[in-house]
């Protein structure tokens, strides 16, 4: 008779997640899982709502990106009601898309995944988090709260709030921004680029050089990728381009995000309550089967950094083209999500200072106008936590007919369970496991920041 | 020794928990000094069946003297994980709209929920003769619930998110043993906006164009949104979201959607909203959608399925 190990809940992630391990008679992993435990409906409860009340309904998916989601709901609502945003509340948008990114970053990295390396995989569970790194490393930890907490003002102060948005609107934006403020967000995003750099250094010199062994053994399975890219160079991009899905040979096609239904589908399992999405435009099926897995394809971080044909700031590319000398195109390790999202981590601000200098960002010609309306429209972007999806159908009052979601996180869901049971089989041998084994079980999961 | 803290969160998005790192630097020595965590998925691993998970069959969460839950109630685990916490809590806080009153999420409530849960595994992206799971995963219960209908809560701090300062008050009267100074009033009543009495506006308009205003001028220059004709929901909310003076939405030129939930604990937003638009002379049939005035209080019975309202009402 065999055993589980039932991991619950999985920490330091957002959300609910419970982690299974079969052991079979001699103690060896038989299977591994992870069960998403928590549904709420969204897709279901929007329908019949105003299409332009949703963008503020749906930031609820997600309190750390609601950003993201606030604004793909306003893409697919301006695609409902076809209308164009005006060149600046366009532009509004992406400016808090990526000022958005910056401070998600710091908090994963630093709250959530650097617990296991400032104080050890194996260090005991009540001292191996952010309070831990407080007391450990307090100068590290004060810089890091102090940035987090500007990125997050810097939102806050410009957009009413930074949890839960309203100020995205379906043909822009709510309020033009002015020089002053402009002014302050500039000097404020300066001083993020600096700590950016300053991370990636840390990074490299105290975790990515001295956990080399765990980076290129723990949770690595062989994926493809999904990401956005530029539509005319392929350059990285987060707000707005085309999608782009590679296999993990480095050979891709590029398609626009309305037509995603033709290359994305979302299997189900009977135990876990989060869909599924695999590629289903590479007629293979779906198989979480480590050796050979079907239609499986990794989002966030690292799939953006191996789509991509070069990041579009100079800081970022510099990070890009070291990080491809040393780990290839496309990187599979699981750890490095962590390595790729401090490189995303200088993009978004540098993006963020190219954006605040565009001559027109001032102007205030932020909305236009819009008639409610019979329609469909699909919104796209890149939230942290990978590809993000929203596709409405409004009626001829324009209230929500149906909606369809994928959701960041969703895409990795497979690719998680497989590094999970990757890692589980490597780590538990002849029935001997520990909580640091199984805590690194669990690192397998984070670096994918769920 | 700080005092031991437990954090929990339910049917939830985490913003609570942003709101609460949103304290700022102000949150080192609260988390350091001040209290001391034994629980909390969210930023520690302490977990249910031990640190292996081969101890037993029920959750434990270790005994602390406050307790601090976002999220409603809307699964059987979370119902496990709410009445262990009030069994270890000595004080037990709702943090956030969610908690306080369904939130979001109760928008569920308004609608046949089972029906509901299966078509999101039946949508145009899922497999064809994809189900709803059904094993290991919590079982749904027939409706989405504030925390207080399921058991004792000490203290309240509603808002989507609730505001970093009355996280950091609650906490710092609890650790000295006083009531904490939260705001009692609407957000209409702290609004700064000029009212100049309510004009021709006889309808609402949907927010399909932006306020009037000027972007030079403080929000005190700026006309009250009711007054400019749109759907703004100050009057029947609690307010609360001010972090700079105004409102947080009116902060962005935006009218309010009632994020604080109601005025009184357990009012109803969708009754008050009616009757402050009729006393005005605004005709309430122009609301659009008008369930969505719930949108943030669902839990308490306010939202249920059409088909059951309308056999009540008959």
């Amino acid at each position: 008779m065999g055993k589980i190990l039932n991991i619950q809940p999985v920490t330091r992630i957002e959300g609910h997640a419970r982690i299974t391990v079969h052991l079979d008679e001699s103690g060896n992993v038989e299977d591994a899982r992870m069960n998403l435990m928590s549904l709420r409906g969204f897709e279901k409860f929007i329908e019949g709502r105003p299409a332009e009340e949703v963008p503020r309904i749906v930031n609820r998916i997600c309190g750390i990106c609601p950003w993201m989601h606030h604004l793909a709901s306003n893409k697919a609502v301006d695609g409902c009601f076809d209308v164009t945003p005006t060149p600046t509340g366009h532009k509004l948008r992406e400016l808090l898309q990526v000022m958005a990114h910056i401070n998600d970053k710091i908090l994963h990295f630093f709250f959530l995944a650097a617990p296991d390396f400032v104080l050890g995989p194996d260090s005991d569970y009540s001292v191996r988090n952010v309070i831990g790194v407080v007391k450990a490393a307090p100068e590290l930890a004060t810089q890091v709260v102090k940035m987090r907490q500007l990125g997050q003002m810097m939102l806050d102060r410009f957009a009413g709030k930074a949890i839960h948005p309203i100020a995205a609107v379906t043909g822009g934006f709510s309020k033009p921004m002015r020089e002053a403020e402009r002014v302050e967000l500039l000097k404020d995003t300066q001083t993020l680029l600096d700590f950016s750099l300053f991370a990636l250094d840390f990074a490299k010199n105290n975790v990515f050089s001295k956990y080399l062994d765990v980076i290129s053994e723990l949770g690595v399975i062989k994926t493809g990728f999904l990401g956005t890219v530029d539509r005319a160079d392929g350059s990285f991009r987060i707000y707005d381009g085309k999608q782009r899905l590679m296999k993990a040979d480095g050979s891709y096609v590029d398609f626009e995000g309305v037509d995603y239904l033709d290359y994305l589908g979302e299997h189900v399992e009977s135990w876990s309550y989060g869909k599924m999405p695999y590629a289903k435009s590479w007629n293979e099926g779906f198989s979480m089967d480590l050796s050979e897995p079907k239609g499986i394809y990794r989002a966030n971080t690292l799939a953006r950094i191996n789509v991509c044909d070069q990041m579009a700031t100079p800081k970022a590319q510099e990070a890009l083209e070291e990080f491809r000398a040393a780990f290839g195109r496309p990187a599979q390790a699981t750890l490095l999500y962590h390595y790729a999202r401090l490189i995303e981590l200088i993009y978004a601000c540098e993006r963020t200072i190219e954006l605040l200098n565009w001559e027109g960002i001032t102007d205030t010609d932020v909305r236009a106008k819009v008639t409610p309306q019979a329609g469909r429209g699909v919104g796209v972007l890149e939230a942290p936590r990978g590809t993000l999806i929203h596709d409405y159908t409004t009626d001829a009052n324009g209230c929500i007919e149906s909606a369809n979601l994928i959701v960041g996180t969703t895409h990795n869901i497979g690719p998680m369970n497989m590094s999970v049971k990757q890692a589980a089989t490597a780590l538990i041998k002849d029935g001997v496991y520990d909580q640091g084994i199984l805590n690194k079980v669990e690192m397998a999961v984070r670096a994918y920041d769920p | 020794m700080g005092v031991t803290t437990a954090l929990e969160w339910l049917s939830s998005c985490s913003g609570c928990e942003i709101a609460i790192l949103n304290i700022g630097e102000d949150l080192v020595p609260i988390i350091t000094e001040h209290l001391d965590i034994v629980h909390a998925p969210v930023i520690m691993d302490h977990k249910y069946y031990g640190q292996c998970g081969d101890e037993g069959e029920h959750l434990n969460i270790p005994e602390a003297v406050v307790g601090i839950i976002s999220g409603g109630v809307s699964n059987d685990e979370h119902m496990e994980v709410l009445e262990e916490m009030r069994k270890k809590c000595k004080v037990l806080i709702a943090l956030g709209s969610c908690a306080t009153q369904g939130g979001i999420p109760a928008l569920m409530n308004g609608q046949d929920s089972a029906a509901s849960f299966d078509e999101i595994y039946q949508t145009s992206s899922t497999d064809a003769g994809a189900t709803r799971p059904d094993e290991v995963v919590p079982k749904m219960l027939d409706r989405t619930y504030a925390l207080d209908e399921k058991v004792k809560i000490d203290l309240r701090l509603p808002g989507c998110p609730p505001n970093p300062a009355h996280i950091a008050e609650a906490i710092m009267a609890l650790l000295e043993n006083r009531d904490p100074v939260l705001p009692t009033k609407s957000v209409c009543d702290t609004c700064p906006t000029k009212r100049e009495g309510k004009g021709a506006v006889n309808t609402v308009k949907r927010f399909v164009e932006n306020a009037v205003f000027d972007p030079d001028k403080p929000i005190s220059e700026m006309r009250c949104l009711l007054e400019q004709g749109y759907m703004c929901m100050g009057p029947v909310t609690a307010a609360g979201c001010a972090k700079r003076g105004a409102p947080s939405c009116i902060e962005a030129r935006v009218p309010c959607r009632g994020c604080f939930g109601s005025v009184r604990p357990h009012g109803n937003q969708l009754l008050d909203m009616m009757n402050a638009l009729a006393s005005n002379g605004i005709d309430f049939t122009s609301v659009v959608d008008r369930r969505s005035i719930q949108r943030f209080s669902g839990a308490h019975g306010n939202l249920r399925p059409k088909k059951v309202a309308a056999k009540e009402e008959a």
